[in-house]
Parts: structure tokens; C-alpha cells; sequence
């Protein structure tokens, strides 16, 4: 009894004492005092040096995009350092290239605020915000599919262009024991700014996706950052083809609800690509749409339509929608909303087609 | 307590006891960090800073608190976080005080943690009952054999970056065959000096 005691002690006796070295190490050696933070040449932050610049600037309330939390391992949180910051480190050679590191970019993640810093980050990131979000609606719009609504406090909004998409900070659960930021395209309109409505399709093991789908329930509260993102609808007079597999609608029905209240006449066509029947959703309210905005016009094509389906449209990918319906593509943009796969063939035709580069605008659910 | 000069164990410890090529510990850096000689002499003196100090603080936890407490089996574990808080201090006074040395060892340091030469050091001072003196010339020398071992790995690797070689032999399967074929090497230095 007294050897495991002893054991116990001095294990945890030793542990105990380096722990607090470290700690006492951290408050001195690691603390390096007060420094000043300059962001695109206006804005000046007091803030404590020693952190990395990422959990600096969310302590100031800005939020970069990240996935990875802070592990080096996404390289999303890419900023232009302009002055101070440091060498260049090796742990941010995978995702910098050398033409981007020329030009000062850096990996916010990494890099330690160690002394006076000036950054540039894109302006709308001010715009950015962390908010706790009350779930108010949770259905299942198709077996795979649910849609949420997600509302903030009566005294906060948020502010986004249409196609542009929030992070969810997950929680941990039963079978995920960390957290992890996952991105979702907003499919509400820009107006309904007190709310997001989203489309998460179930993917197994996905953490964030088998959260939504097992684990939250209504009036849950939950963790949202955003918005981010550069795909959003560009006004012009070009013939717009919108291109969705799936979940991919999201982004395109904020595109087309924001078209509808602005009441933009712009002709529009959607491609919408879903597997059965039962994969096709929110066709109310698209057939609405399609009857109050005289050119709009929504086409879907089944990949393996059912019997009980009796479908009687087209059957095939989007591709094959796009080889029948689109002649010409010089005087049009796309906005293209899917998976990696899916978007690289419908590039590949539109290409084809003589629709240029420029006007191509994609957003990859990876 | 052995009856062997301290130098005579420093010396030991390069040539015929050397970590990597008699004994094979360290391997994981030893082979992924060879590719250049700048870095990997840059890893081994990391290496020969970090076991210097934790061979002496591990000398001195485990004889004057785990021999009297009779706690010796347990010395794997105590080692392991004593070398583990150890490297953390280092990383945080290298950061805050040497930037250029922290720049060059960043990001090896963290590795060093799990580099299992430096636990082999610390077991070995122990089986083989050094004193203080001893301890001292042999972390010292372990970690001057290990910088040796991979600085000319890693000159070699260099000279036959451009040649070819047959694909499945590509990476560590060549690093293997070098660090056998530079182990034999240094068997010639058997007798030298003996201290076990």
C-alpha cells in the first residue's frame, strides 16, 4: 500500500513541479508584454505579444478563415505581414509559396506576435463575427439533407453577400472529442439578416455532419463565424447558368431569393443535379421563384431516377444538361456549387462552350 | 560506481558506442532530417544541448529521489517527462532570447522530445552505474556521436541525390542501407577504447 502511494506521489509530485516551472516559465519568459497591431494602416490594436497573430486577432474579434484551428495544417489563415513577424518558418513552407512568401504572406497560425506587427487582411473580415446562433429550424428536407435555420439575438446581424458562406464551430460529442470549424454556404437571403438558413447533407464519419444529423437538436445554440468567402453573385447584364449537385443549392438559392427581392430580370437558368425523387428538394419554392421572376428558368436532371419517381425530365448528370441546353456560352456567367469532381467536368464543357475563365465563379464543397 | 576516466567514455561514446550506428536509437529524425547537412548539423546540435542537460537532470531526479524512495522501476516514466518539460523550457527561453538560433532549431526541438537517443542515454547512465563525471562525458559524447553520425549521412545523401537509383530503394530504403553499411564502418573502431 505505501510503495503505490509512494509511487503516486512522487510521479505525480515530480510532474507536478515541472508543470509549474513551465507555467511560471510561460508567465516570464513567454510573456512579452504589450505590443501594437496595425491593420491595413488604420486600425491600431494594443495587444498582448507572445501569442501566435491568429489568437491575437480573434482576441481583437477578428476573425481569419481557418479549418484546422490554429494546427498549421488547412493553410487558410493566410495574411500579408508588412512589417514585423519574423523569419519565415518551416512550418508554414507547405502552404506559402515561395512567389506569395516574396510577397510577405504568411501563416497566421505560426507566426508569434513578438513584436510591433502591421498586417493587411481583406476589409469584409472586419465584417466577421462570432456569434452563438439559436437552432429554431431542423428538417429533413431529403433522407441525406437537412435544413436548418439558425437565428441570432434580436440586437445582433450579420451581413453577407449572397453565396457567401459561415464556419460552425462543432462541438465536442460522443464520438468526437475535438472541436472543428466546418464551412456551410448561406441558402437565406442577405435581407433576412437576423438568420442563416443552411443545407447539410449527411456524410458518415463526417464530424460536423454527423453532429448536425444525430446530435442537435431544436433551440440547441450553436457556434457560428462568418461569413467568409469570395464566391457571390457579381450584377452585370451577362445571361447567368447556375450550376448546383446536391447541397450545392445553398449558395445558388441565396443568389436567387436576393434576385427576387431586388427584383433583378436578369435571365437565369439553374442546373440542378440530385440521384432520385426523393434527393429533390425546396422545388416549391424554386417553382415559385420560377413563376414570379418571368426569366428564370430551373431545369433538373436525375441521375438514377426511381420507377415510383415517374420522372418524365431529364435523366443524366449536370453535365449532360449543360451539352443539351447551353448553346453558346460567350455572353454568359456561371456560378457553380458542388463537389471538386462535379465542378472540374462542368468547367471543362462550359469551356467548351466559349464561356470565359473570368466569368466562371465556383465555390468546391471538399 | 565503474572505474573508467570520463574521457574515455566521451570518446567510447562517438566511436565504438556510438547511439545511432551500435546502438540504432534515433533513427526517426536520423533518417527524416538528413537530407542536408546545413539542417541536420543544426538537429544534432539540438540533440547534443538537449541530452547534455537532461542526462545530468536525470542523473540527479533519479539518485537522489528515486534510488532512496526505491522507486528505480519507475525511471522510464520520470525520465520521459522530466526530457519532455526540459525541451519545452529550452524552447521557450531559445525563443524568447536567442531568435536566431530559434529560427535554426524551431522546429527540431519539439521533435527532440521523442528522439529515443535521449532516453537511451539516460537508461544507459543508469544500467551501467556512471557517476556524475561520467554521466556528463557521456551525454556529451552521445550527442557529439549522433551530430557525427547524421551530418555524414546527410553529406552522403547529397552526393547521391542526382544518381539513380532503383525505385523501391528510393528514400529510406537507401538511408537504411548507408546507415548499415556506415555502422560496419565503425565497427573498425572496436577495441579503440572499451566500456563495457
Amino acid at each position: 500500500m505505501t510503495v503505490i502511494l509512494t509511487q503516486v506521489v512522487v510521479i505525480s509530485g515530480i510532474s507536478g513541479i515541472l508543470a509549474l516551472l513551465l507555467s511560471i516559465a510561460n508567465r516570464t519568459i513567454g510573456d512579452y508584454g504589450e505590443m501594437q497591431l496595425v491593420i491595413n494602416d488604420e486600425k491600431e490594436y494594443t495587444v498582448d505579444g507572445g501569442d501566435t497573430l491568429l489568437s491575437t486577432l480573434v482576441s481583437e474579434e477578428i476573425f481569419i478563415p481557418s479549418a484546422c484551428g490554429g494546427k498549421g495544417s488547412c493553410g487558410y489563415c493566410k495574411v500579408h505581414v508588412t512589417e514585423g513577424g519574423g523569419q519565415f518558418l518551416p512550418t508554414e513552407a507547405g502552404y506559402v509559396t515561395p512567389d506569395e512568401q516574396a510577397d510577405g504572406v504568411r501563416l497566421s497560425c505560426q507566426l508569434k506576435v513578438k513584436e510591433n506587427i502591421k498586417i493587411d487582411i481583406p476589409e469584409e473580415l472586419f465584417n466577421v463575427k462570432q456569434y452563438d446562433y439559436l437552432v429554431t429550424k431542423l428538417d429533413n428536407v431529403t433522407p441525406k439533407i437537412r435544413h436548418l435555420r439558425l437565428e441570432l439575438p434580436k440586437e445582433k446581424e450579420i451581413n453577407f453577400k449572397p453565396g457567401q458562406y459561415i464556419q460552425i464551430l462543432t462541438p465536442t460529442y460522443k464520438d468526437s472529442d475535438e472541436e472543428v470549424y466546418r464551412a456551410y454556404s448561406i441558402a437565406s437571403a442577405p435581407s433576412d439578416n437576423h438568420a442563416v438558413e443552411l443545407f447539410i447533407g449527411y456524410i458518415p464519419e463526417g464530424i460536423c455532419t454527423t453532429y448536425i444529423h444525430q446530435y442537435l437538436t431544436l433551440n440547441d445554440k450553436l457556434t457560428v463565424v462568418g461569413p467568409f468567402g469570395d464566391f457571390y453573385y457579381h450584377q452585370n447584364d451577362r445571361e447567368m447558368i447556375m450550376v448546383g449537385v446536391g447541397t450545392g443549392m445553398a449558395p445558388i438559392m441565396s443568389i436567387l431569393k436576393f434576385m427576387h427581392e431586388e427584383k433583378i430580370d436578369r435571365k437565369v437558368t439553374f442546373f440542378f443535379g440530385a440521384r432520385s425523387g426523393e434527393d429533390l428538394y425546396m422545388m416549391d419554392v424554386l417553382k415559385q421563384m420560377e413563376k414570379a421572376m418571368p426569366n428564370f428558368e430551373l431545369k433538373c436532371c436525375l441521375s438514377r431516377p426511381k420507377e415510383e419517381d415517374a420522372w418524365t425530365e431529364d435523366v443524366g448528370r449536370v453535365t449532360d444538361l449543360i451539352d443539351t441546353y447551353v448553346t453558346e456560352g460567350e455572353n454568359k456567367e456561371a456560378y457553380l456549387c458542388g463537389s471538386p469532381k462535379v465542378i472540374d467536368a462542368v468547367v471543362e464543357k462550359l469551356f467548351a462552350k466559349g464561356l470565359p475563365e473570368e466569368h466562371i465563379y465556383y465555390d468546391k464543397f471538399e | 560506481m565503474i572505474d573508467i576516466h570520463p574521457m574515455v567514455i566521451f570518446f567510447a561514446a562517438i566511436f565504438t558506442n556510438n547511439m545511432i550506428l551500435s546502438n540504432f536509437l534515433g533513427m526517426c529524425s536520423f533518417i527524416a532530417v538528413s537530407n542536408e547537412i546545413k539542417t541536420s548539423l543544426s538537429l544534432g546540435q539540438a540533440v547534443t544541448f538537449v541530452l547534455t542537460f537532461t542526462t545530468l537532470l536525470n542523473y540527479v531526479v533519479y539518485h537522489y529521489i528515486m534510488v532512496p524512495l526505491g522507486l528505480e522501476y519507475l525511471r522510464y516514466i520520470v525520465f520521459i517527462i522530466v526530457i519532455a518539460a526540459f525541451v519545452q523550457l529550452v524552447e521557450m527561453i531559445i525563443d524568447r532570447y536567442f531568435q536566431t538560433l530559434y529560427y535554426a532549431l524551431g522546429i527540431f526541438l519539439p521533435l527532440i522530445t521523442v528522439n529515443c537517443a535521449i532516453l537511451g542515454v539516460s537508461l544507459f547512465m543508469v544500467i551501467r552505474d556512471y557517476s556524475l563525471m561520467q554521466s556528463l562525458a557521456f551525454g556529451v559524447g552521445s550527442g557529439l556521436g549522433w551530430t557525427l553520425a547524421i551530418v555524414m549521412l546527410a553529406g552522403i545523401r547529397q552526393r547521391i541525390k542526382k544518381n539513380p537509383l532503383p525505385r523501391g530503394l528510393e528514400g529510406p530504403g537507401i538511408t537504411l542501407i548507408i546507415t548499415g553499411l556506415m555502422a560496419l564502418a565503425f565497427v573498425g573502431f572496436s577495441g579503440m577504447v572499451t566500456i563495457q
